[in-house]
């Protein structure tokens, strides 16, 4: 089962790896920090991990860390969805700028 | 054995993962970026309100104080200055390597001294990565808020006493794997990765950022992923490996564009080898000019490159740059932005600072596309920046830049060099281009400069 499991998160690493090389090589160089900061937003989901942790209680030590772990996960949720959203609203082209 | 539950969680989950691939596609272009976010903010919203569900929860009170403490710090984290976006950055670094260690120790000890041996070596990566994350993000943060000395310190046997360290780190993580049951040795090895995160970032100076910031951004990336293999949560290994190849992506573009691997980012500190060939350049002579002459000069021009560098955004003359861009453009005159890769703290960041004075983006060039235009450039007009314009790159090969792709603006017409003196740049290294009979040297502060040609360009000194 154990193995079974491994292999699977396997499989899904190596895609999930091509996916990512092929999708983020098209993005453009122009919008390189939006892109650090929103995958940075998107890495945040780790707080799904922390959440079961802190919430099934199972020792003082695991909560208390979960609770933390929380914290810092969703500020960076919260935070980089903002500020990549600030980012991208900043981008006009000549085009749609002159009325 | 399973509720139903658990099928609703996975479906969100999957539908989650979707959604940041689409998220990350749709950031290829600025006119579908802004979906992107939207995309990946329904997904995660949409995990989390699955992940509520799980029926294992006993205890919601913690889950609601780290949720909403953790939106009251990132609103702010979100609504910081543009030029502060390279901190921040790393800062968001340091938060997720953080988040993704603590489970990983909580983990450890809800397993410990029962950890298979695969789940052990998993875990052991994440815990390391992440560690020497928080702490190598935090000191990037310092150095780049300016809290900590910028310049690199070095000291002799420094890439030994790094080495050893990641090494007795290693060692004991493959200890673990084969006796789990030696809990005593796991702090021990969380602490030398956080040590090792400050000693791997001490040597590093500010030039260097934007490639420590992407390798950063890997790091914590692939700990991410390491703990969906711990966790067997195939969403996080999803979002893991995207942030993980998106900062490999950016380490490597950053590389380049600085003529260095890796290795050399990391174990060799820049500013120690150009001792040779600054001694012998003192003292010779430049052309300098007045905002006058500038202005003169660039409104008889038919196309105009500007290149920006850190310089500018230091000075916060973004600003004047494009009121000197809209009165140029009004007078008929072609302008363009020349963007290296390097130029500003990490990958992008002029592009950032540029939009944000409200310059669109079709204007601005990167290296690739602005260096075929600089022999039919007028005036090739350098703000803030130094080393990515350094001839000395292209053609002299004792130079600790040589081989670096750089602007051509010394192909231009004319180049105009904003600078406060002549003293060399970051790097130390010194300039040839301010030597050359069609480079004229404006003496001054980036801002004020500017401001002064625009003063003339806009009726005050008559040149029109």
């Amino acid at each position: 089962m154990v193995t079974a499991d491994l292999v699977n998160s396997l499989y899904v690493f190596i895609l999930a790896a091509f996916i990512g090389f092929e999708v983020i090589r098209r993005v453009s160089p122009l919008l390189h920090t939006p892109l650090m900061s929103l995958t940075n937003a998107l890495d945040a989901i780790a707080v799904v991990g922390a959440i079961i942790l802190a919430g099934e209680h199972k020792s003082t030590l695991a909560t208390v860390l979960g609770t933390i772990a929380i914290v810092a996960a969703t500020s960076n949720a919260v935070g980089g969805f903002i500020i990549t959203d600030r980012m991208l609203k900043m981008f006009k082209s000549s085009r749609t700028q002159k009325p | 054995m399973t509720p139903a539950s658990e099928y609703v969680i996975e479906i969100t989950y999957i539908v989650a993962a979707v959604l940041f691939i689409l998220a990350l596609k749709w950031l290829s272009s600025p006119v579908t970026a802004r979906r992107g976010v939207w995309a990946g903010e329904a997904g995660m919203v949409l995990a989390v309100a699955g992940t509520l569900l799980y029926h294992g929860i006993v205890d919601y009170k913690w889950l609601a104080i780290g949720l909403v403490l953790g939106t009251i710090i990132g609103v702010p984290l979100g609504n910081v200055g543009m030029t502060a976006v390279p901190q921040r950055t790393a800062l968001s670094h340091a938060f997720g390597a953080l988040c993704v260690t603590l489970v990983g120790t909580a983990e450890f000890y809800l397993r410990a001294p029962n950890v298979p041996p695969f789940m052990m070596s998993v875990l052991s990566l994440e815990v390391i990565l992440g560690g020497l994350t928080v702490t190598g993000s935090l000191m990037a943060a310092g150095k780049l808020q300016e809290i900590l000395p910028q310049r690199p310190i070095t000291y002799k046997g420094q890439n030994f006493v790094n080495l050893t360290m990641l090494a007795i780190a290693v060692a004991i993580a493959v200890r673990l794997v084969l006796h789990p049951e030696a809990v005593v040795l796991y702090p021990f090895m969380v602490g030398i990765a956080l040590v090792f995160g400050v000693m791997m970032i001490v040597p590093i100076g500010g030039a260097d950022m934007p490639t420590v910031i992407s390798l950063l951004n890997s790091y914590a990336g692939l700990s991410a992923a390491a703990m969906g293999f711990v966790l067997n949560s195939k969403l996080l290994i999803v979002a893991g490996s995207l942030d993980g190849a998106s900062g490999f992506i950016l380490s490597v573009n950053m590389s380049k564009a600085m003529n260095r691997s890796f290795t050399n980012v990391l174990f060799g500190a820049f500013g120690q080898v150009q001792a040779s060939s600054a001694a012998a350049v003192e003292a010779r002579p430049v052309h300098s000019a007045t905002p006058e002459e500038a202005a003169a000069i660039l409104s008889a021009a038919n196309k105009v490159v500007i290149v920006p560098g850190y310089g500018m955004a230091v000075a916060q003359a973004q600003h004047k740059v494009r009121e000197l861009y809209d009165l140029l453009t009004k007078k008929g005159v072609d302008v363009k932005f020349g963007i290296h890769p390097v130029a500003g703290r990490m990958p992008g960041h002029m592009n950032v600072l540029l939009a944000e004075a409200d310059i669109p983006y079709d204007k601005l060039m990167d290296m690739d596309e602005a260096n075929p235009d600089f022999p039919q450039t007028d005036v090739a007009l350098v703000i803030g920046a130094n080393d990515v314009t350094n001839p000395a790159a292209r053609s002299d090969a004792g130079s600790p830049i040589y081989g670096m792709p750089i602007l051509d603006v010394d192909k231009a017409r004319t180049v105009m060099v904003i600078k406060r003196s002549m003293n060399p740049g970051f790097a130390g290294i010194d300039n040839p281009l301010y030597y050359l009979d069609n480079t004229l040297m404006l003496f001054g502060d980036a801002k004020a400069f500017v401001g002064s040609i625009v003063r003339e360009l806009s009726g005050g000194g008559g040149h029109g």
